[in-house]
């Protein structure tokens, strides 16, 4: 497994005056978590578009199994097999599980011109997939409101998979949640690793980067400050790299002189 | 896998069902978006039934008389619960409805049209109104209140201006001689099942004239196109990929365009659907009527937007249903009606149905709530 899943070459992407990313290098294999750590403003979302297809890099290339490709719309990103989980995960509320896992892309049945919505199927396809994950929904058309926010993310997650994604990339998948739903949620990344999918996780909170990553890219100010293995970086380290690292030691700095001084 | 573990994978999923099936059914029932519209209508029967159950009311031809003012009500009312539920507001309904009927009568009776041509180019014109509105509202991103209330000044404007202009007046009578022999109009202007009155009034169960006809003459054409919409919008919204879209327009309109839903064309066909019920309402009020006027549908589009409101749809989309504008349409109907059967002043009509929309939000607020709440 020597052949990269995916790599990013010199990608730099630029908005007038304003340097989004500089030559950023990412490279990834089947299997791998790399976790993609920053600050906010460090670049991840641009990151994130471009590998979506929503903006293309103005220099760098973008190679997947080998090939060189440019992705003119999110759709040619989805059909390359890059499946992107946004922040907001595009989850409608008050729909049903089912119809929100195949919203965009429904199974039909029927004659042509009187297709229908295969419900029935889709009810069975969704009910299997989230039963797989470990999420017992005993009813897929209850809506998706009434789901906790880390089933929500596997949800989300899991369509992604279905729909052919051999690159996950995952925004700020556990920000949003609570300790326990984002282990739930890193577990599911894990295991979504196991079965051969490439996975970049963004995230600017290294607790739960650390135990799932097996390599890190530090972005800072639009550029990557070099990607690690595991065995190579420690937490400390790691949280020192990222913008805010500094702050937080001059701030435990402060907090000791504040405590010096009242007692 | 082993048989054992066969049958215990099996045991697990029937399992599974019984339980689902135990819960569902009453949760299924208090999740339905119409329940609200269908207890409500209830209600209003028993009432009526009470209280004017004996006055002819609830007749054949009473029946008749309700059902026609909520068919005609509930034709606009489910296309604009389908634009509500895809996100947006359609609020030039009622000018439509007035441009639609004078774009029927005045190629037919000032420039010798043919009355069916006359009615292929109002469609024509509805289509590109309704296109027009919704492009608008795609492409700018303005809300579409503010940009189908402009619509509505000047559809109604532009109503009352042609008009003049070309006949002088704001009526423009004379249709009625152009229905017979018309190879379209029958469908807004017949009514149906004539054989089934005939017989019931042979058979003295329904009342009739001294010439001995039934007074009650068969279904209206508006009773027959409210059905056919229901039904149709049911379909759609229930079991068809389109219908899956419209919901996830109404929803979250990022969310479903990251996925890939064409959220733009979605909402400007419904638009274009709003428009095109405003013209099947006018039609069949043209013809039924045999004039135009170009003040016909004021106010209606708030009716519309109400009784999709009690019929559970949502004010901020993604949430709703055809059969529950339907009821709101019919509860509208049979309260207007009604109302001339009890003692009561027909001018609180209008205070009751603000009372009811009122309750109806309220209630749908809830259900939403219910809905949408983490366990």
């Amino acid at each position: 497994m020597s052949e990269n899943l995916i790599e990013f070459n010199n990608i730099s992407k630029f908005f007038g005056k304003v340097i989004a990313l500089k030559d950023v290098t990412m490279k990834l294999k089947k299997g791998e978590i790399m976790c993609l750590l920053g600050d906010n403003g460090a670049g991840k979302s641009t990151l994130i578009k471009t590998l979506a297809g929503v903006h293309k890099p103005d220099e760098g290339e973008i190679v997947i199994e080998g090939e060189k490709t440019v992705f003119d719309s999110p759709k040619d990103a989805l059909d390359m097999g890059i499946g992107t989980v946004y922040q907001d995960l595009a989850l409608v509320p008050l729909m049903s599980v089912t119809r929100n896992f195949f919203m965009g892309r429904e199974p039909l049945k029927g004659p042509p011109f009187l297709k229908t919505f295969d419900i029935e199927k889709a009810n069975q396809i969704a009910a299997e997939r989230m039963g797989q994950i470990g999420i017992d929904v005993r009813d897929p058309s209850q809506a998706v409101g009434t789901m906790s926010g880390g089933e929500r993310q596997c949800l989300a997650i899991s369509r992604a998979i279905y729909f052919g994604a051999k690159v996950l990339v995952l925004d700020e998948p556990t920000s949003a949640l609570g300790v326990h739903q984002a282990s739930m949620v890193l577990k599911y990344v894990v295991k979504a690793a196991s079965q051969g999918l490439a996975v970049i996780l963004i995230t600017h909170n290294v607790h739960h980067a650390y135990p799932v990553g097996n390599s890190f890219t530090v972005l800072n100010r639009g550029k990557s400050l070099g990607t690690f293995s595991k065995k190579d970086i420690s937490r400390e380290e790691l949280l020192g790299m990222m913008a805010g690292g500094e702050e937080l030691d001059k701030l435990e700095v402060e907090l000791e002189e504040m405590n010096r001084i009242n007692n | 896998m082993s048989d054992k573990a066969k049958s215990i994978e099996s045991k697990k999923t029937s399992g599974q069902d019984e339980r689902l099936k135990e819960v569902s059914k009453l949760r299924l029932l208090l999740n339905r978006p119409e329940l609200g519209a269908v207890g409500g209508a209830i209600l209003v029967f028993i009432f009526f039934g009470i209280v004017a159950g004996d006055t002819g009311m609830f007749s054949a031809y009473g029946a008749l008389n309700f059902l026609d003012v909520s068919a005609n009500l509930g034709i606009i009312a489910i296309a604009a619960a389908m634009l509500m539920i895809g996100g947006e507001f359609d609020l030039s309904i009622g000018s439509m409805i007035g441009f639609a009927g004078i774009c029927i009568a005045i190629p037919a009776i000032y420039w010798g049209w043919p009355l069916w041509v006359s009615i292929i180019f109002a469609f024509a014109m509805a289509v590109l109104v309704g296109y027009f509105n919704g492009i608008l509202v795609v492409r700018t991103g303005l809300p579409s209140f503010i940009v189908t209330l402009a619509m509505l000044f000047i559809l109604r404007g532009a109503t009352l201006a042609i008009t003049r202009l070309i006949t002088g007046r704001t009526q423009v009578p004379g249709l009625r001689v152009l229905i017979e022999n018309d190879p379209i109009a029958w469908m807004f202007a017949t009514d149906t099942f004539k054989w089934l009155f005939t017989w019931l009034g042979s058979m003295n169960l329904i009342a009739l004239r001294t010439d001995g006809t039934p007074l009650a003459t068969g279904i209206p054409p508006s009773v027959m196109w409210f059905i056919a919409a229901t039904l149709f919008a049911t379909w759609i919204l229930m079991k068809t990929r389109y219908g899956n879209w419209i919901f996830a327009s109404g929803g979250d309109k990022n969310g479903a365009t990251n996925v890939g839903v064409p959220v733009g064309r979605v909402k400007i066909s419904l638009f274009i659907g709003t428009a095109v019920a405003a013209t099947i309402f006018a039609t069949i009020q043209v013809l039924d009527a045999g004039s135009a006027d170009t003040m016909r549908g004021n106010l209606k589009e708030l009716e519309a937007i109400a009784a999709a409101v009690v019929g559970g749809c949502l004010l901020t989309g993604g949430y709703g249903s055809a059969i529950g504008a339907a009821f709101g349409a019919l509860i509208f109907g049979t309260v207007s009606m009604g109302i001339f059967y009890t003692d009561v002043d027909t001018d609180w009509f209008k205070v009751f149905l603000g009372a009811m929309m009122l309750i109806a939000v309220v209630f749908n607020n809830y259900i939403r709530k219910r809905v949408t709440e983490s366990k």
